[in-house]
């Protein structure tokens, strides 16, 4: 194992906690880096970006409507989407302090809610608002958040789960891919789950859940070996309690955030103790970053297309909500084209990781991207340095370039804009080393 | 199941969902892309060797609402909301029609060219999208495999990807060998810019001695890139817009068999079918999508000597439930019907339709292996030894092709 230098491993923790570096941000320490990612603080950068309201989404047109109205209805949907998508991207880059986004976003993709099904952009942005704050604090408060979550109910037929008869998905889906994972239930347990959610609603038109009282079914439920009249927060803190639930949540975040090779035993150990009974993520996070995995250059990850763009974007200090409308429908271009598009994860088992986003298409559409972001990016510093090629290693945030790629950059180093998009492509920075 | 078995699916699961290749985590053997290029150039794709599609249904179709047994008093009784009226299908004989919509299915099993597969699954069905749809793609439902059903077949007869193109933009679990992995292809086609920045772009390729794993992989997907746009660069059909997302990659497919582009399997998908509540709706639009895409692909199939050759797998990770939930949808269940299509294909019903009475904790019992259907397709369309791709497996489904 080749141990990260001090400076290496700064930029890892902003790769990994954070949307990568800005300018200054590695002439900090480990500690204090891992101090500020982790511990709040005011942003005001988070602050001068804050979530648009993009009102109730448009009323479903009528079995009877004409063709006309029917695209009206979607085109505007669409563009309340839009919006969200925009925004978010948007926050990411402009938030001083990444890690909250960066969680929010991983959280997104643990608790994967596609606005396909959901069709309501505001409930999507209250979700995403829910998991911000949650992202940090208690994976237990966050997990009974998401149970009972608007957005949620709808993407899993949450409103179609009442007393004698009960809707499975969101009860399955909690167990196997939020919780437990495969394995530590049974279909029973899946069915009897049901039971314990029934009765939560929510409306594409109103902005919270209900539970209706008279659809929730109050018998006794036989959940995971335990009787009892669960409820939504009941039936929670059982899964929670449960012994293989840690060790699940704790590998999740190993995997997008330290490698994709499973901790070994010890580490593990050692995370499910810092997670501890409070499902603390933030202290967790912290044991993560002082494992030996994290600080082992071999324990690179691939990043993914979103992670990528707001990393570029923060790196050469373009910052999305200023720019043009059609440039930044290009961008959210760029991201579909990558395979990756934040509010329509494919399924609710969210976003593939590793080599799956290095295909011939999401390469293409990896150097469209880099090509947009280097024509609305501020260049001169590197126009200037006299190691043109350097320069915007400095500015990505990147440890050292390959003879390889030092010598494809010389090929473009005249054009400060050819260097960047091709800078921004180098296996170096695709990848989180 | 061993500890490392249960370590790799784990990890075959979390690290792909549904719609990756964790396979390319162990590529180690470098491809020779030049070799096979100018092969492809020099001779293109024999017009006689067959071309497999396939079709993947994500989400967990409805076998039932698919294939219906209309006049089945056990199916109404099952789901009076969803189930269809014996006139409302498109009639198929044996007491089953064809959902409605699917006409051009119908069309296509009227000239003998569209054979349906009853109750295909696997033993021990498994009710998660994720775990179910994995066994569909590794074939391998007992233990668990890194490598897709034909990456396996891609590992096993040489080193050139593009034998395979998958038509999204990730590549899926099932063309992700040991190996090799298949190409992927947008169906807007593929573009890099010439000149210096092309060059240096990719200058990006070069193998970098003592480079990290994932760094490697990501300078190899820069020269993949480089070979696929040289074969597969323009879109296969320029100014014409088809009419939907799959429509739209059956239409790329359709070009590249045409134009003898030497793969010799194809991946596209369609997403959408978990349909918990409010089916019938969802379901007829989706099914509809799927037969406007699939029916006009098998005629102009049908027009060219290449295009004979080729044949379409239809699939979905597993059926639903026999008995309706009471959002008026239907929960993950378990065998369901696979279709099978093309000019080389024996129309007409394979294997037994399972019971709708005798049922395994409310699900459908299989009538037929799904690997036997891919031991079929693998011997008879790609003309490979099936034990090479399914080690072990004896089952085949005789009669599908005449």
């Amino acid at each position: 194992m080749v141990v990260l230098s001090e400076r290496a491993a700064v930029r890892r923790l902003h790769d990994r906690l954070g949307f990568g570096p800005r300018a200054g941000d590695l002439d900090r320490g480990f500690a204090e880096t891992r101090d500020r990612l982790l511990g709040g603080g005011p942003d005001p950068g988070a602050a001068a970006t804050p979530m648009p309201d993009p009102g109730p989404p448009p009323d479903k047109p009528g079995k009877n409507a004409d063709q006309a109205t029917k695209q009206q209805a979607r085109k505007a949907v669409q563009a309340q989407a839009t919006q969200a998508v925009g925004w978010w991207l948007d926050r990411m880059v402009a938030a001083d302090l990444a890690s909250v986004e960066r969680l929010t976003w991983f959280w997104h993709g643990h608790f994967a809610t596609g606005e396909q099904k959901v069709r309501s952009p505001r409930l999507m942005l209250a979700q995403n608002q829910t998991q911000r704050e949650h992202a940090l604090g208690s994976f237990t408060d966050l997990a009974r958040a998401m149970v009972v979550d608007p957005a949620m109910l709808l993407w899993l037929d949450g409103n179609s789960n009442k007393a004698g008869k009960p809707n499975e998905n969101l009860s399955r889906e909690f167990m196997e891919l939020f919780t437990l994972g495969i394995g530590h239930y049974t279909e029973d347990d899946v069915r009897e789950a049901a039971r314990a959610l029934t009765g939560w609603t929510a409306k594409r038109d109103a902005t919270g859940a209900q539970l209706v009282a008279k659809r929730h079914d109050n018998g006794v439920k036989r959940i995971l070996g335990s009787s009892g009249d669960f409820d939504a927060e009941s039936f929670v803190d059982l899964v929670l309690g449960r012994p293989e639930s840690a060790p699940f949540v704790v590998g999740r975040l190993w995997s997008r955030l330290v490698s994709t090779t499973p901790p070994p035993p010890d580490t593990l150990n050692r995370l499910v103790a810092a997670y501890g009974s409070r499902r603390d993520i933030s202290a967790l996070l912290r044991a993560i970053t002082g494992e030996a995995a994290f600080h082992d250059s071999g324990t690179s990850l691939v990043k993914q297309p979103v992670e990528w763009l707001a990393g570029l974007l923060r790196a050469l200090g373009v910052r999305p909500g200023t720019l043009d409308g059609k440039t930044r429908d290009q961008l959210l271009a760029a991201l579909r084209g990558m395979g990756q598009v934040p509010f329509q994860p494919p399924s609710v088992g969210g976003w593939a990781a590793g080599g799956a986003w290095l295909t011939t298409s999401a390469g293409v559409a990896r150097l469209h991207a880099a090509q947009l972001v280097a024509a609305h990016a501020d260049l001169g510093a590197v126009s200037k340095a006299q190691d043109k090629v350097a320069a915007i290693g400095e500015l990505l945030g990147v440890d050292a370039w390959s003879d390889r790629t030092r010598t494809a950059l010389a090929g473009v180093a005249g054009d400060a804009r050819q260097l960047s998009t091709v800078a921004a492509c180098a296996p170096e920075y695709v990848v989180s080393g | 199941m061993t500890i490392v078995q249960q370590v790799n699916r784990r990890r075959f699961l979390t690290a792909t969902g549904v719609t990756a290749a964790a396979a390319l985590a162990a590529g180690a053997t470098q491809v020779d892309w030049d070799r096979l290029m100018s092969a492809a150039q020099e001779n293109p794709l024999d017009p006689g060797a067959g071309v497999l599609v396939v079709v993947t249904l994500y989400g967990g179709n409805d076998g039932l609402n698919t294939v219906v047994p209309a006049s089945d008093p056990a199916y109404r009784t099952a789901r009076p909301e969803l189930a269809y009226r014996p006139e409302e299908v498109l009639d198929l004989g044996e007491g089953l029609g064809l959902n409605p919509g699917l006409k051009g299915f119908k069309s296509l099993w009227d000239a003998g060219e569209l054979a349906v597969l009853r109750g295909v699954g696997y033993p021990k069905p498994d009710h998660s999208h994720f775990r179910s749809m994995a066994i569909w793609q590794t074939a391998s439902p007992e233990t668990s495999v890194p490598t897709g059903w034909l990456g396996r077949w891609l590992d096993a007869t040489g080193d050139d990807p593009l034998r395979a193109v998958s038509v999204d933009p990730v590549l899926p679990p099932l063309l992700a060998g040991e190996r090799t992995a298949a190409a992927s292809l947008p169906v807007g086609g593929l573009k890099l810019p010439g000149g210096a920045l092309g060059k240096a772009f990719g200058d990006l390729g070069a193998p970098q001695p003592g480079e990290g794993f994932w760094q490697a992989r990501a300078a190899r997907s820069v020269t993949d890139l480089h070979r696929a746009v040289e074969t597969l660069g323009k879109p296969a059909k320029d100014g014409q817009k088809a009419k939907g997302e799959l429509a739209a990659q059956l239409d790329v497919v359709a070009g590249l068999i045409e134009a003898g582009v030497p793969a010799r399997a194809y991946s596209v998908s369609l997403g959408g079918f978990d349909t918990h509540a409010d089916e019938r709706g969802t379901q007829q639009r989706l099914l509809t999508e799927l037969d406007g895409a699939l029916t006009p692909f098998a005629q102009r199939l049908a027009k060219t000597d290449r295009g004979k050759q080729a044949t379409v797998l239809v699939y979905s990770e597993f059926g639903r439930r026999v008995t309706a939930n009471a959002s008026q949808g239907t929960d993950h269940g378990t065998a369901g019907p696979v279709f099978v299509l093309g000019s080389r294909v024996k129309g007409g019903f394979h294997g037994a339709e399972p019971s709708l009475t005798d049922l395994d904790d409310g699900d459908l019992k299989l009538t037929t292996d799904f690997r036997d259907v891919y031991a079929s397709l693998v011997e008879n369309v790609l003309g490979t030894d099936a034990g090479k791709v399914l080690p072990g497996h004896r089952g085949r489904l005789d009669g599908l092709f005449a």
